[in-house]
């Protein structure tokens, strides 16, 4: 197999298995968003995970952490998927800790009332999933069938978050004011979840051309202001954009600038947790080398015996 | 750094009757967290009947580049399906 | 109070404790894999706690089951002792879990057995996912116990640790032998001689030795605690004693 071919497989819509020919840079490009992806739901474990402790009912609280199950469930299919380019997990682990790998800067927030895990579900959830439905596509296999796992199971991720809402903007007037508190919080950068202007984004090129990613940023970012603007009125909750407004002409929501100063900032480890979120990922790590150890040493001797 | 963990390819039955299906892999460092680890990944939704665990090393695969010599040779020999034969007017049940 | 309220809420106070103490787990677990598996015992304790107290909000007939989990102080919680003790290391938590375990194994195949028809249906859905919950712990604690020096340490030392507190789960008080003879209850004194089994041959397996039995902890169903658990409750109580008019 040569590029060309490789081309023309893609170009006609044949997904790529792991023992399949692919040029170099296509490797990486997948290693590096799939990992980035499988950080996301691991590092994105602790701004919820926080709450459970803290959950005010006991439905609350088993909803929450079943879906904060999810998301470690989530990681491990895309370190799976991710370990079929022949990359292991611990180094994939090891690139988070140096820093190397990314995740999604959106776990870089803190989260202050329960209605942020409201706000989580609905908009930090509910865009992921236009991306992830997005990717069901994406033509490296392992990624495609991760994604189809993912999506299924992920599909009450965002009802859980909104009902929470829901619940909040009818209750009490400090509860409603929590609710359009943590949307003011987490409408922006669930928008600049969805990256930068493609104009700035500098691999899509090579990433649509391998139909690694299957539709753009801002096309991907406009589906999901669209579908979000109603779901907040229907609450009476104000999405924080004073540009926010509907064009008959482009039959799309028109909206405000975002702050790309803040978003690269954050991107680079300026916001608000990152420190915190990789000494927490660290820490755990570092606490279960003895338990991981022993269980090695235990496996060991069993196959010794066994032998 | 540590060496790396043993990886298991799984593979769930999700009824009685079905064959096994390939689900994913997880790590574990014996036979037996391997299979509570598959349960607990993937069927947390009540997928499940049955779960095996196999080492990932133990899969042997072919190559892409053999895909040719090992697939395409049966591609003409038609006769193996039921549609190659042509069958009387008005017979049933065949 | 009715004695039956009281001895469901006791069974719902130690499985709700052991949930929440269990839910710490989550994001901290020393495998991705075993924080799923973390998360799901807590799930499984949760759902057990849930219910029990909708049986116990029944015969109550005033509380919800969150006014029973969220609006009672520590005098007012009867959960074994057990199970409000911090987490620890992983091994400490696994330590912990197996002793309790292996009492709930026996304590649910017993009360599966209730002439109370509700009690015995909740005892046979917690069964099953008792006997994996043991199943997980016991292949944990062998593991630890002969895995490397190190470990094998650190679970004796924790098994030293909460030894005392393994004494409790045995207890009969009045309301246990008023319950007991009405073929509702369960005899706990002779549910030991089996535990002791588990244990021992678990242990062995384990290359670990048991504890003496020294200082007993006693009472915490009558709602005597550690000090560990006024800190969970404030925690796990805080919004709905902070908003008591809201929903959630």
């Amino acid at each position: 197999m040569n590029d060309k071919l490789f081309q023309e497989r893609i170009d006609a819509e044949k997904k790529i298995e792991p023992k399949d020919w692919m040029p170099e840079d296509y490797r990486k490009h997948l290693i590096r968003q799939i990992s980035q992806h499988a950080h996301s739901e691991v590092i994105g474990m602790q701004p919820e995970g926080n709450w459970i402790s803290r959950a005010p009912s006991l439905r609350a609280k088993m909803i929450l952490l079943a879906k904060v199950q999810d998301e470690a469930g989530h990681g491990l299919y895309l370190y799976s998927a991710c370990e079929t380019l022949g990359i292991s997990r611990e180094e994939l682990v090891k690139q988070l800790h140096d820093g190397k790998a990314k995740y999604s800067s959106i776990f870089n927030y803190p989260t202050l009332s329960w209605a942020d895990m409201g706000a989580i579900g609905w908009l930090v959830d509910g865009a992921a999933i236009v991306n992830q439905v997005s990717l069901q596509r994406t033509s490296y296999g392992p990624y495609a069938r991760g994604m189809v796992k993912i999506c299924k199971e992920e599909s009450f991720h965002q009802r859980q978050g909104y009902e929470i809402m829901a619940e909040m903007a009818k209750g009490t007037p400090e509860q409603k004011a929590m609710a359009q508190d943590a949307l003011n919080r987490f409408w922006w950068p669930s928008i600049m979840m969805f990256g930068p202007q493609d104009s700035d984004s500098p691999r899509t090129g090579n990433a649509m051309k391998w139909k690694i990613k299957r539709q753009f940023n801002d096309e991907l970012r406009q589906k999901f202001i669209d579908q979000t603007v109603g779901q907040a009125e229907v609450i009476g909750l104000i999405i924080p954009d004073k540009d926010l407004k509907w064009n008959q002409q482009r039959e799309h929501y028109d909206f405000g600038e975002m702050d790309w100063v803040e978003f690269w900032s954050v991107v680079n480890g300026n916001g608000p947790c990152n420190k915190q979120r990789l000494d927490h990922h660290k820490k755990a790590h570092d606490e279960g080398k003895w338990v991981r150890n022993a269980a090695k040493a235990y496996a060991k001797k069993q196959e010794l015996v066994a032998n | 750094m540590a060496e790396n963990a043993t990886v298991w390819e799984v593979f769930i039955q999700s009824k009685n009757g079905l064959a096994h299906k390939h689900a994913g892999n997880v790590h574990a460092s014996d036979k037996v967290m391997a299979l509570e680890n598959a349960r607990e990944l993937y069927t947390r939704r009540n997928e499940g009947s049955c779960i095996w665990v196999v080492k990932s090393e133990y899969i042997v695969s072919s190559e892409s580049e053999d895909s040719e010599a090992f697939f395409d040779p049966s591609n003409d020999k038609m006769y193996r399906h039921p549609t190659f034969y042509t069958m009387p007017k008005g017979s049933k049940h065949i | 109070m009715s004695n039956l309220f009281t001895y469901t809420l006791r069974i719902a106070d130690s499985s709700l404790i052991l949930g929440q103490r269990m839910a710490q787990w989550c994001a901290k677990g020393p495998t991705l894999e075993e924080d799923i598996a973390l998360s799901n015992i807590s799930l499984d304790m949760f759902g057990q706690a849930n219910g029990f107290y909708e049986y116990a909000a029944q015969l109550d007939g005033t509380k919800s089951v969150d006014d029973l989990a969220f609006l009672r102080n520590e005098r007012e919680f009867f959960n074994h002792q057990m199970v409000e003790i911090e987490n620890g290391h992983f091994g400490h938590t696994i330590t912990r879990n197996f002793l309790h375990d292996a009492f709930n194994l026996l304590f649910y195949t017993k009360l599966s057995e209730s002439k109370d028809e509700t009690l015995s249906a909740l005892a046979t859905k917690s069964l099953k996912e008792v006997k994996y919950h043991l199943r997980h712990s016991t292949n944990w604690l062998i593991r630890l116990g002969d895995g490397t020096e190190d470990s094998n340490e650190k679970v004796q030392e924790s098994l030293e640790q909460i030894w005392q507190f393994t004494a409790e789960l045995f207890e009969m008080d009045e309301i246990d032998t008023e319950l007991l003879n009405a073929g509702i209850g369960v005899d706990n004194t002779a549910l030991k001689a089996q535990w002791d089994e588990i244990v021992n041959t678990t242990l062995k397996k384990a290359k670990l030795s048991r504890p003496e039995d020294a200082y007993m902890a006693t009472g915490g169903k009558k709602g005597m605690h550690t000090e560990y658990l006024g800190f969970l409750l404030a925690e796990m109580q805080y919004l709905q004693r902070a908003y008591p008019d809201a929903k959630w």
